[in-house]
């Protein structure tokens, strides 16, 4: 595969250095000394040049490329980049975005806005991560379907949920949801109702929002021993979108933002998060909130130095773990030396997930699953399906195993797939396809 | 000659033309007047005062571009101007008789009272006999036309007001924000009319039906009327001595859902029709309104029926029995925690337990864009809301909380205009009450506290009637002429809730 990658900064370099082993890479950038550093640490071809320049872009041969990541450290330059290259040939574009508010706008026109077929949404992204690390059940990967109807969830349940040892029977409280697969490192289990759901088990579910977001409420380990207090240092976007998440599983962080404006900004935005206007470094202030109770804390500051500073401040107090947002790279394994418990580095992040994306993408519209062993799988009913026109208990057992029709939707609105629902030409189908059978499945669809 | 900033003839010129259409107003009580066989001189004559008062206001200044200075004014001027101009065919009837309102502080009282739908009467004999079909109706029409705002009628049906409608709104409408429901100012008071219209309506529909069915004897078409003009509105006058008491149990029943709507937004009514069910029954202020209602009502109820009240000729009896402890304590709270001030039972003669709950009902008030009056159940909440982030503060100093109603933020400048409101609103009536005590024992008038209190606050709140001489059934006729005044005030004031009139009393609004 050919693949143009333009911005050669630490996310492009690291992008381009996974890739070029299998795929031939292209590096665009304008910074001349970076494009010379570039040629000789990795067999790519490099070029130097405008990324929004028609003219260099032909120039990488966009026209017979494959795919092209734009990875500047500018939004705005990185969604035009993509749809400059929209202009001159239809290969697939992954753009790499900070803001989150971009992320939500290509969501909600189903990735088919700004000419970009990917976008990855680094501080949400980063957010994700750290709440991850903060020993919470994020759901690991989560991808809409059907403009926004569907929600697809990947958790890992951990110990202490109230969803472990319970039956799928017994979790599955919600009208919307279909529990489609049980992830395990050895074995994909397409569960039954008396699945029991184990500690450590990736479980994908479809559904609406809603029942999703509440899923992941019941994912969250309860009672006197899961029960987490966390807090959140600094409001940036990243900060935000950790306590966001936060929020979502029913955890009320504590979010600690310097200035006025935008911690008032944030108090609007975060009903269910307590957010206290001061400085972090402030030592009065963290013993009057006893801070040193805090089992987590999530320093999001913007400022390596200042993360640094308040994860060992809050640590010295006695708080649990210490979760660091670090921006360069450099100091990732440093600042885990000196007492930060994990550091996360939002370029790496970045990088993983764009390279995980670009080695197991198939095709548009599907979300790939515990590192491609499974998918799911959104289209549209034809009549040619063996779906169409029949109650799905007489279609279902036609298709192989391995195959669950997770959620339905008509003319926009979400149809729960029931025994007896009959699915029409024109209807949405969201499927959780195992790997082994996509062939089969998709001839038979 | 001082150099007023304010170009004050343009809002008094405006205010001419509210007097001048308010002219056709009175086609209503001519119309009542013929049907009855009565003597319609009393209207055409008025009729002809207000349009040749309002033709001359006009004279005044031809261009009518407000600034929001004049807007402010023209909206106080406009409730000055329709209340003394509504006062002319009170005199206009009462020349040469013994009739109370043939005075003109009298006359004024009642129709102040009539339009910033008050409903404290100076009225000495309420009967038809008495006064004309004609001008019980025009009393009842006074309110009608208050209750929904003047402003807000003229907006809707005016194009020379609706260029500077929304500012000329805010100023009238009731509760602290206001709610555009179109992007237009006119089609949204437009709407507001509209609902209004259609509840009086309904209301005159399932009084007419229950009087078909011959379940409600008294109520003819134009009881009716008369009702659906002072229910609506949370008026509160009634063309009956006995007021609402006068009619059966059916009756009264039949009041108190119409009475909840009159204290409801009305904008929920539009989203109601917009089939946007989630946005009525979500609304906290709603919620609180009934919720706080209901509980009021059962606490009443339980009292009644432990026998706080007498057992009387109006009201009946109310101790061990069930079904008339219910009612009585519905209806009663239905119309005093709205402002409306009708009554069915005589409570200025209850326990003073009973008269506690209903002087605190009397505290809480309407919803915002409703008819209702009082602080209103949204202020109550924000108030609410701010003292408890102040107790949260106290523990832990940096915390910042938005106040929120439902999912919305209060802007901490509206938060802080509820205060200033709030405070404003209890410090006018404890000074109101203590002039009003003040004055009457300069007459000897034999005033007690309860009772001063509950003149202060049943005329600033546009509640109507009080406790003890200002009883559901008494009067006012006997305070003397500057109290009457100062109630004029008070009344004028609430029904603009307080800002709006206090801020022509500062320099400011006046210099540059």
């Amino acid at each position: 595969m050919r693949i143009v990658v333009v911005g050669a900064g630490q996310v492009g370099s690291s992008i381009a250095e996974s890739l070029a082993a299998e795929h031939d890479v292209v590096v665009i950038d304008v910074d001349a000394e970076r494009v010379d550093e570039l040629t000789y640490a990795v067999d790519v071809l490099t070029i130097r040049g405008d990324g929004t320049d028609v003219e260099v872009l032909e120039e990488a041969g966009v026209r017979e490329a494959d795919m092209l990541i734009a990875s500047t450290d500018e939004d705005e330059t990185n969604i035009v980049i993509c749809g400059t290259a929209k202009t001159l040939t239809d290969c697939f574009t992954i753009a790499r975005v900070k803001s989150t508010r971009y992320l939500t706008t290509w969501r909600h026109a189903r990735g088919e806005a700004l000419g970009v077929d990917f976008m990855v949404g680094t501080n949400l992204l980063t957010a994700t991560e750290a709440v991850r690390l903060s020993g919470l059940p994020a759901a690991r990967d989560v991808d809409t379907f059907a403009g926004g109807t569907v929600q697809m969830a990947e958790f890992e349940i951990p110990e202490g949920s109230h969803v472990a040892g319970q039956t799928v029977q017994q979790a599955d409280r919600f009208d919307s949801l279909t529990f489609a697969a049980i992830i395990r490192p050895d074995e994909v289990v397409i569960p039954t109702g008396q699945t029991v759901i184990r500690p450590g088990d990736d479980v994908v579910v479809i559904g609406s929002r809603a029942s999703v977001r509440e899923l992941a409420g019941e994912v969250a380990p309860h009672g006197n021993d899961g029960a987490k207090t966390i807090l959140v240092v600094g409001g940036s976007d990243i900060g935000f979108q950790t306590a966001r998440l936060l929020e979502q599983q029913g955890v009320s962080p504590k979010l600690v933002e310097r200035d006025p404006e935008r911690a008032r900004e944030l108090a609007e935005a975060l009903p269910g998060t307590t957010v206290l206007e001061s400085d972090a470094t402030d030592r009065d202030f963290l013993e009057r909130e006893h801070i040193g109770d805090v089992d987590v804390v999530v320093s999001a500051l913007g400022d390596d130095e200042r993360n640094l500073l308040a994860s060992l401040l809050t640590k010295r107090l006695g708080a649990g773990r210490a979760v660091a947002v670090v921006d360069d790279g450099e100091y990732v394994a440093l600042f885990e030396e000196v007492g930060v418990d994990v550091a996360v580095n939002p370029r790496e992040v970045t990088a993983e997930e764009i390279t995980r994306f670009t080695r197991e993408r198939r095709a548009e519209n599907v979300a790939m699953i515990g590192d491609g062993r499974a998918e799911v799988v959104e289209f549209e009913v034809d009549g040619e399906s063996v779906l169409v026109d029949r109650p799905i208990q007489e279609s279902v057992g036609e298709l192989p195993d391995g195959v669950v029709l997770g959620a339905i939707t008509r003319n926009g609105e979400l149809v729960v797939p029931r025994g007896d629902t009959v699915i029409r030409a024109g209807d949405h189908v969201v499927v959780f396809v195992d790997a082994a059978v996509i062939d089969e499945a998709q001839s038979l669809l | 000659m001082i150099d007023l900033y304010v170009e004050w003839r343009k809002s008094v010129a405006l205010t001419g033309t509210v007097v001048k259409w308010l002219a056709v107003a009175m086609v209503v009580p001519v119309v009542v007047g013929l049907v009855y066989g009565e003597d319609v001189w009393v209207f055409v004559a008025s009729m002809a005062v207000f349009v040749a008062v309002g033709l001359a206001l006009e004279q005044l200044e031809p261009d009518v571009e407000l600034g929001p200075r004049e807007a402010l004014l023209l909206v106080t001027l406009a409730w000055v101007g329709v209340s003394v101009i509504g006062a002319v065919p009170y005199l206009l009837a009462g020349l040469g008789s013994a009739s109370t309102l043939s005075t003109p502080v009298n006359a004024l009282f009642e129709s102040a009272s009539g339009f910033t739908t008050t409903g404290a009467t100076v009225m000495g004999v309420i009967s038809v006999e008495r006064h004309s079909h004609a001008l019980l109706i025009w009393r009842q029409l006074t309110q009608w036309l208050g209750g929904m705002g003047i402003i807000v009628l003229m907006i809707a049906i005016l194009p020379e007001v609706a260029v500077n409608g929304a500012q000329l709104m805010e100023s009238e409408a009731p509760g602290p924000e206001l709610q555009k429901l179109t992007p237009r100012i006119a089609e949204t008071a437009r709407v507001l009319w509209l609902v209004y219209l259609v509840f009086t309506l309904l209301f005159v529909l399932v009084m007419t039906l229950l009087h078909v069915a011959g379940l409600a004897p008294g109520m003819d078409l134009f009881n009716a009327v008369a009702h659906a003009l002072s229910t609506l509105p949370t008026g509160g006058f009634s063309p009956q001595t006995d007021s609402v008491g006068a009619f059966g149990p059916v009756v009264q029943w039949a009041f108190v859902p119409f009475m909840i709507v009159a204290g409801t937004n009305f904008a929920l009514f539009w989203y109601l029709l917009n089939r946007d069910v989630e946005s009525f029954l979500g609304n906290r202020e709603w919620q609180t309104y009934v919720g706080t209602s209901v509980v009021v009502a059962a606490v009443l109820a339980g009292l009644l029926y432990l026998g706080v009240a007498p057992t009387m000729r109006l009201g009946g009896q109310t101790a061990g029995a069930l079904e008339n402890a219910l009612r009585q304590a519905a209806f009663q709270i239905g119309s005093l925690l709205n402002s409306t001030g009708f009554a069915t039972s005589d409570f200025a003669r209850w326990d003073t337990a009973g008269q506690m709950v209903l002087l605190f009902a009397m505290f809480v008030g309407g919803s915002a864009g409703s008819t209702g009056g009082g602080i209103k159940v949204v202020r109550w909440l924000v108030v609410l809301k701010v003292i408890r982030r102040e107790l949260f503060t106290t523990t832990h100093p940096e915390a910042v909380q938005p106040v929120r109603l439902g999912s919305n933020v209060v802007d901490e400048g509206a938060v802080r205009g509820v205060v200033v409101f709030t405070m404003m609103y209890l410090v006018l009536f404890g000074v109101a009450a203590v002039l009003i005590a003040l004055d009457a024992s300069r007459v000897n008038m034999g005033l007690s506290a309860l009772e001063a209190m509950s003149a202060s606050l049943a005329t600033l709140g546009n509640i109507g009637p009080g406790f003890g001489q200002l009883g559901p059934f008494g009067s006012y006729l006997g305070f003397p002429d500057t109290s009457k005044l100062l109630m004029v005030l008070l009344m004028w004031i609430g029904r603009l809730e307080i800002i709006p009139v206090m801020v022509l009393f500062t320099g400011a609004f006046w210099r540059s």
